[in-house]
């Protein structure tokens, strides 16, 4: 791999005049560059700009569920006459705002954005690479990811706005356009974005396989490698092997909607017709898209939860507790969550025994998951914490891990789910177990290697503030929806005036609008500390935290290939914090073992 | 507004970032680093989580007394099982929830960095690892044997004297069909749906010989048209194409129709349209007896719909093409119901639970329980599809027959009666 010394200087000074001068340098770099360290801020910056748009959108339609036909100037403003007109959010943009903003958090954000960024910017940095295994795959699948990105947000301005059927697309409704104004042209350029986004997910995910398995320095066998790279590795398996199955679930779809045929359909009467499709189930999607739908919930999780294991162990300056189980529970977990889509359909009509083997296969993963919890927690137990912005992020994703997978165990227990199934419960569920815990371990990357990735400090008061207001709001926000759910209120819904039994819990929706609007407006203090630390930042040192990875013995500036010299080589696991062997409180995998010292 | 809301925007940045230049430059002074977290700044932390921890337990504690009573008491007979099953999961998670919780945080709060100390070098513990492998396997194995107990007792097949109700979904609004006094539901199929005078799609001989003669007249003046094209060709190519597809349809659709033959059921004596012929059809509320087992099965006009009834702890898909199937025993009368809440007006509901269509918050039918005489009685007063004097006409009893039987394929039925 070549590594040229000349695109060793510092980012982020690089005016468009300067770049002018030497254009071939600027795009190659900047744009079309094929250096993981690069393409992982390209992922980073176009999720965050995903999750502005996603976070704007559920503010404007809890807008309307706090307050349901009053009159918001900020929805015309941004909506228009067509979509808000009197600052009344309309039924069809109501759905379509929900849609989209599902798929952009779980898709863009959490999926392309978590694993983009973190896989791209530590796999080579941690098991001592010098980039990926293929820089120009590596390229194309931010090209196509940035590609999908931008179909997604057009749909939202086409005739007939956005695909509003849920993120989940179910056909019949998303497969006929007579069936729903979402269901026309902002149906199909959801598809669309889905296929070349399933495509950027797969170019990524074979390269950070290949990477890992082939590319790590000399003494990182597989059972010394952070837990980091673990998560990611077990990541990119799911991906790989789930993705596809939406793929094909989204053509199959897309052949329905195009040229007639009928994998989805059968006696259908819309809109004053018969249709001449016979034959097909709408079960054969759901069985489809949750095949890829369910390991995708673990394809978010999972690299947060790497994440915050690197974090809690260097902050509590204490090892991991129980690394061989955290390695353990991670491949049960990966392996568990293909076996478990039909939680999803236990009032679909499934036949009741199969939905029996999906209660007895969901309930497996609640052991490994449990097991994650208590090892973090041990992690804690004695340790000598330092409450960096990232540590405290990832202490907020246990919480949030623990108390949104409590209640799986209940939408598990298909007797239980016929009665909560699709309501507000299920939204306070993955909400608070994927939602909140894959966005703290996102944030907790990024204050965490920030500095590795831009060369600067992030600011650690702000990130304080925006901590506490994040959890506070998160909670506020989520909490409450379980008894919402509890009480019978059906997930997408525009209003609930129509029930005359749910109103006793409607006084809650107030409420969990004003969490979720300040919630919102709290991200702005992690945006302002963001972009202006790329620029003002307190310039960073070589090894600001005291960790033990490798990453932290690559020079502050990047380099093209990562090491000036000789990749090192490791003799130690990533875990060696408080170490009564040693004098100081961390040992950095590169120290070779002392006479006598055992390794892990 | 707008600008006060813009201007009140662009003042809080302002603020942020003129906070963050006065602390960037007293940082400088000081010459601290960013990274050192000071003593009193990681103290003031681990007391927040202290704090954060009252307040959120408070908070949890709030809404579970002044929520918890989620839904009244179930009003089904498997409703109750379901809740005690629900009540033993909640207490459950509940204790997990406020252990763990409270371990973690209290955790973070006792064990803050100070310099004088090192944090205990702990790796692994093979025997708490098992503990804490163990004691949730049991726990996930009781959960899971308790839950299918009353998963199958809920899902197994109804009894053969249960009432069997079909509720039929569509944008957007619930159809519900009784099989009258034959017991049996008529056959109906998408082909033969009229939105305003035959929803359901009722199969009897009358709109079968209409929709054939409607068929028929479409496909005369369609060969017409293409027969006078082909003498003095004017249309292009595509529109020829176009029309012999829509021809070809035509004629498909028509032998669609031809296909559906009646067939006898060899224990009632009664066709698939003779039985349909004093079914019951109504779109303003359903009524359901107290104490009797009822089986609804569930069919889908346009799209996937949920009807979900919280009251009874039940809720089915209704899927297009593939019917499906929910039995309950309605334990509590609407009246009962309105006494123990001390609420006059309420009423049990069946809502859509599956979006559907911009009219999906409001797709929803009132549920009546009541005793069985008085249900026999609201039963009897309503109309059959067909009315009696036609009803004579339309099936004279044996000497319709002749028609050759052929099975009618299954996703057409509405329901074979086991
Ligand atoms: C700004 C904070 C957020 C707020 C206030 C919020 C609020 C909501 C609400 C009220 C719904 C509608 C539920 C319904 O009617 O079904 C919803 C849907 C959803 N949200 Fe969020 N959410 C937030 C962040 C997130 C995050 C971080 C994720 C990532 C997992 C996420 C994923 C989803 C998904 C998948 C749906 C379902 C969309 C659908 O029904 O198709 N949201 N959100
Ligand atoms: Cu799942
Ligand atoms: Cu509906």
């Amino acid at each position: 791999m070549g590594a040229t010394a000349e695109h060793n200087h510092a980012h982020g000074h690089d005016s468009h005049g300067h770049a002018h001068h030497h254009e071939e340098s600027f795009v190659s770099k900047y744009i079309f560059s094929q250096d993981h360290k690069m393409i992982s801020k390209q992922f980073l910056i176009t999720a965050i700009f995903m999750g502005i748009i996603a976070v704007m959108l559920s503010i404007f339609f809890r807008l309307q569920l706090g307050w349901p036909g009053e009159s918001f100037g900020i929805l015309n403003f941004f909506l228009g006459d067509k979509w808000a007109p009197d600052g009344v959010l309309n039924g069809n943009a109501y759905l379509a705002m929900v849609t989209i903003h599902g798929t952009i958090m779980v898709f863009f954000v959490l999926t392309g954005g978590l694993s983009g960024t973190f896989a791209n910017l530590l796999i080579p940095l941690q098991i001592g690479a010098r980039d990926m295994a293929s820089g120009f795959l590596n390229m194309l699948s931010f090209w196509f990811f940035l590609a999908s990105s931008i179909i997604m947000v057009a749909s939202l301005f086409v005739e007939g706005g956005a695909a509003s059927g849920g993120w989940t697309v179910y056909p019949p409704l998303s497969a006929l356009p007579q069936a729903m104004p979402g269901s026309g042209t902002g149906m199909t350029l959801w598809l669309l974005s889905m296929v070349l986004f399933v495509a950027s997910s797969l170019l990524g995910g074979l390269n950070y396989i290949v990477t890992i398995v082939n590319l790590r320095t000399k003494g990182m066998k597989m059972t010394r490698m952070p837990l980091t790279m673990w998560a990611l590795l077990v990541t990119a398996i799911l991906g790989v092997l789930s993705f596809p199955v939406l793929v094909s679930a989204v053509v199959l779809l897309l052949m329905d909607r195009g040229f007639g045929t009928a994998f989805y359909l059968s006696d259908i009467f819309i809109e004053g017709q018969a249709l001449d499709v016979t034959g097909g189930s709408p079960l054969l999607y759901q069985h489809l898209f949750w095949f890829l739908g369910h390991p995708e919930v673990y394809i978010v999780l999972l690299p947060a939860l790497g994440i915050s294991s690197e974090v809690i162990s260097t902050n509590a300056r204490k090892p991991i507790f129980g690394y061989k189980a955290m390695v353990g529970s991670i491949l049960a977990i990966g392996f568990l969550s293909f076996i478990v889509w039909g939680h999803h359909m236990y009032v679909t009509g499934m036949n009741p025994f199969i939905g029996s083997v999906f209660v007895f296969t969901t309930l497996l993963i609640a052991i490994p998951s449990a097991v994650k919890a208590f090892n973090y927690i041990t992690t804690l137990w004695q340790g000598n914490i330092r409450f960096t912005p990232a540590m405290l992020f990832s202490i907020g994703l246990v919480s949030t891990f623990v108390t949104g997978g409590l209640t799986g165990i209940i939408l598990a227990d298909s007797a239980l789910d016929v009665n909560v199934h699709d309501t507000y419960f299920v939204v306070a569920h993955f909400h608070i177990v994927m939602g909140m815990s894959a966005i703290f371990g996102m944030l907790a990357g990024v204050y965490h290697w920030f500095p590795k990735m831009f060369g600067r400090m992030m600011n650690t008061k702000l990130g304080y503030a925006h901590f506490w207001l994040t959890l506070i709001c998160g909670y506020g926000v989520f909490f409450p929806m379980h008894f919402v759910g509890m009480a019978g209120a059906p997930r997408r819904y525009y209003s609930y005036s129509e029930f005359e039994f749910l109103d006793w819990v409607m006084d809650l929706n107030p409420i969990i609008s004003t969490f979720a609007i300040v919630g919102g407006a709290a991200q702005i203090l992690f945006l302002f500390n963001f972009f202006h630390s790329i620029f003002y930042g307190q310039v960073s040192v070589q090894n600001p935290w005291g960790s033990n990875t490798l990453e932290w013995t690559t020079p502050v500036k990047h380099v093209h290939g990562n090491w000036p010299g000789a990749i090192p080589e490791v003799h130690r696991w990533a875990y060696d914090y408080s170490n009564p062997e040693h004098e100081e409180d961390f040992v950095p995998q590169v120290v070779p073992l002392k006479t006598g010292e055992h390794g892990h | 507004m707008k600008l006060l809301i813009l201007l009140v925007g662009v003042l809080a940045i302002i603020a942020i970032a003129q906070l963050t230049k006065v602390y960037e430059l007293t940082r400088s002074m000081r010459k601290t680093r960013e990274e050192d977290i000071s003593p009193a700044d990681n103290k003031l932390q681990a007391n927040l989580m202290l704090v954060w921890m009252f307040l959120f337990f408070a908070g949890v504690i709030y809404l579970y007394s002044a929520y918890g009573d989620y839904l009244p008491e179930a009003a089904s007979v498997h409703g109750a099982q379901v809740d005690s099953l629900m009540s033993i999961n909640i207490w459950m998670i509940t204790i997990v929830f406020f252990i763990v919780n409270f371990l973690l945080f209290y955790f973070s709060y006792k064990y803050y960095f100070r310099k004088d100390r090192k944090a205990r070098f702990f790796a692994h513990d093979n025997r708490l690892e098992m503990i804490w492998t163990l004691v949730p396997g049991v726990t996930m194995a009781f959960i899971i044997v308790y839950g299918l107990i009353t998963w199958n007792n809920m899902t197994g097949p109804a009894s053969a004297d249960a009432i069997q109700i079909e509720v039929y979904s569509k944008q957007f609004g619930w159809i519900v069909r009784y099989p009258g006094d034959n017991k049996t539901f008529g056959s109906a199929t998408y082909n033969l749906i009229d939105p305003s005078t035959n929803p359901l799609g009722m199969v009897t001989r009358e709109n079968i010989q209409e929709k054939v003669d409607a068929i028929d007249e479409q496909i005369e003046s369609l060969k017409k048209e293409i027969e006078a094209n082909a003498k003095l060709p004017i249309w292009p190519d595509s529109y020829l194409e176009s029309q012999q597809e829509k021809l070809y349809r035509l004629s498909r659709d028509k032998q669609r129709i031809l296909d559906l033959n009646e067939t006898k059921n060899p224990t009632t004596g009664l066709s698939e349209w003779e039985a349909g012929a004093d079914d019951k059809i109504i779109n303003t509320e359903m009524h359901v007896p107290v104490g009797k087992e009822v089986e609804f099965i569930f069919r889908s006009q346009d799209v996937i719909h949920s009807a979900y009834m919280p009251h009874f702890r039940a809720q089915m898909n209704t899927v297009p093409g593939v019917p499906t199937r929910f039995k309950m025993t309605p334990t509590i009368t609407t009246a009962e119901m309105r006494n123990k809440l001390g609420n006059d007006e309420f009423d049990y509901i069946l809502l859509c639970n599956k979006v559907c269509g911009v009219s999906h918050y409001n797709m929803k039918i009132k549920v009546i329980v009541e005793d069985e005489k008085d249900y026999i009685a609201w039963l009897e007063k309503q109309k059959t599809y067909v009315a009696p004097a036609e009803k004579e006409e339309s099936s004279p009893t044996t000497d319709s027959t002749t028609v050759t039987t052929i099975v009618v394929p299954n996703n057409k039925v509405v329901a074979e009666n086991k």
